[in-house]
């Protein structure tokens, strides 16, 4: 067997499992982070918070800046692009990216085509609010999804929408008998031979965070409970009142997610969470984009 | 026989799975009551030695831990758990529990695009494959420290007394041989 990449790939997936993922937008904020216990950074201009009070066409960052914060720390260091936007993503690889996450928090590049991700040697992480959308990007090539939520709006209601219908579209394929997976391999839009693992395994083929609108240790906790192996934190830490005790307590809270006395210790005197908007005052529907 | 698997963050499903097709039972050590089971061997996964590092402080499992090592628990890393047991590194500052004399060199091989697959050579066992995950290498190994394999020039598998650290993650892959290995150790403590 030769270097397989999407194999590699899936492999560093699995290394982040147990872990958070936190957005940083300043090489002293991926310190904080690193420093608080995150087990990898995503690399932003702007944090989804911000991206939707600003408004306007939202871009891959700038190449200098993401590699200020790949020199600050020891971590791996993801970055977005558009979605479709190829050339965003080789700019990505050609400076060494860990992980691109082809994005529905940027304003999409193309309304039709996600990018062809098994032509990339870097991993790509997509996000997914059903098991065919999850099936999809890994056909084209992703090597871990993360549930959509609803970015920037420190909600968890639509991460928890997007997590309990994954899992129970994966409870539904795994009881189906063989003979009804070709049907639903139909119904989903997806190859046979990726509905015919999720039957056999049970899980998805590659790892499955949650992200968009975790904000508290509980909120971390409750994905992670949901069938979650590790989380995203965008807006929730820096947009909080103590950034680095939010984020060290959403840390433990992801490896003890089960322990409730140990959460309410983790829960005490964190300051101010997030305002956050609910999802009846949200404009704009980010999870909408690219299907 | 009954392993702990550190299990703070990372890859720690994987070590299980390859214990249960091996028929050894196993838990997982998230906290410090966890420690009251009883256990025969300790296994510290990948994932990122920084948040390992300050969870095993954090939750109150450090000093326990390393207790245990050096009082010679059998002990398997793989990858961050190399670090984590390394008494040295180079590229680092920060060392963990320290009990084991290698030096580590961090990121060794760069960022995930120097990530690779090999098949090579661990003495004792033969051709084994080794996935490598922005993986480190062991620069020098010192005392009574033998060294297992090594991978195009640098060391990548090692092993003092009761300690065993792989560079690579044998539990991503079907081959059981590794694990076997750590096994054999324990099950040589207990007749010593």
């Amino acid at each position: 067997m030769e270097n397989n990449r999407f194999e590699l790939n899936k492999n560093l997936a699995q290394m982040l499992k147990g872990g958070v993922i936190m957005d940083v937008t300043t090489p002293e904020q991926a310190k904080i982070a690193e420093a608080a216990g995150a087990c990898a950074v995503m690399a932003l201009e702007r944090i989804p918070a911000d991206i939707r009070a600003v408004g306007g066409v939202s871009r891959m960052s700038d190449p200098k800046m993401i590699k200020g914060i790949q020199n600050a720390v020891s971590i791996p260091v993801m970055a977005k692009c558009r979605i479709g936007h190829f050339a965003e993503a080789q700019i990505l690889q050609a400076i060494e990216i860990d992980y691109i996450d082809e994005s529905e928090v940027l304003s999409p590049a193309d309304d039709k085509y996600h990018i062809d991700k098994t032509a990339f040697d870097v991993p790509f992480v997509c996000g997914a609010k059903d098991l065919g959308e999850a099936l999809r990007r890994i056909n084209e090539g992703a090597s871990m999804i993360r549930t959509k939520g609803e970015p920037g709006t420190g909600d968890v209601v639509q991460a928890v929408r997007h997590m309990r219908m994954m899992q129970s579209e994966i409870r539904r394929i795994s009881s189906m008998s063989e003979d009804e997976l070709f049907d639903a391999a139909k119904e989903l839009q997806v190859p046979y031979d990726l509905v015919l693992y999720v039957h056999e395994n049970k899980k998805l083929p590659v790892v499955n965070f949650a992200a968009g609108g975790v904000a508290t240790p509980a909120d971390a906790a409750l994905m992670m409970q949901l069938g979650a192996e590790g989380v995203f934190v965008g807006s929730g830490i820096f947009k909080s009142g103590n950034p680095e005790k939010r984020a060290a307590a959403i840390v433990k809270a992801v490896t003890n997610f089960t322990d409730a006395k140990l959460l309410a210790e983790l829960s005490e005197d964190l300051g101010e969470a997030m305002v956050g908007i609910n999802e009846q005052e949200i404009e704009l529907l980010m999870a909408e984009r690219g299907k | 026989m009954n392993i702990g698997v550190l299990a703070l963050q990372g890859a720690f499903a994987e070590h299980e799975q390859m214990l249960s097709k091996l028929g050894v039972s196993s838990f997982e050590i998230r906290q410090e009551k966890d420690l009251k089971e009883d256990f025969d061997g300790l296994i510290i996964p990948g994932g990122e030695s920084t948040v390992q590092g300050k969870l095993l402080r954090e939750l109150n499992l450090f000093d326990k831990i390393k207790a245990l090592i050096d009082g010679g628990l059998p002990v398997f890393g793989t990858c961050a758990g190399l670090l984590l047991l390394a008494k040295e590194i180079e590229n680092d500052e920060r060392v963990h529990l320290a009990t084991m004399d290698i030096t580590a060199v961090r990121n060794a091989y760069g960022r995930q695009l120097g990530s690779f697959y090999i098949e090579g050579e661990f003495k004792g066992i033969g051709k084994i494959p080794m996935t490598f995950i922005r993986a480190p290498y062991i620069g020098a190994v010192r005392e009574d420290t033998e060294i297992l394999a090594e991978t195009n020039g640098h060391i990548t598998a090692a092993r003092q007394k009761n300690q065993l650290v792989t560079a690579f993650h044998p539990e991503l892959n079907e081959d059981l041989s590794v694990h076997k290995f750590f096994l054999e150790m324990i099950a040589a403590t207990h007749k010593a």
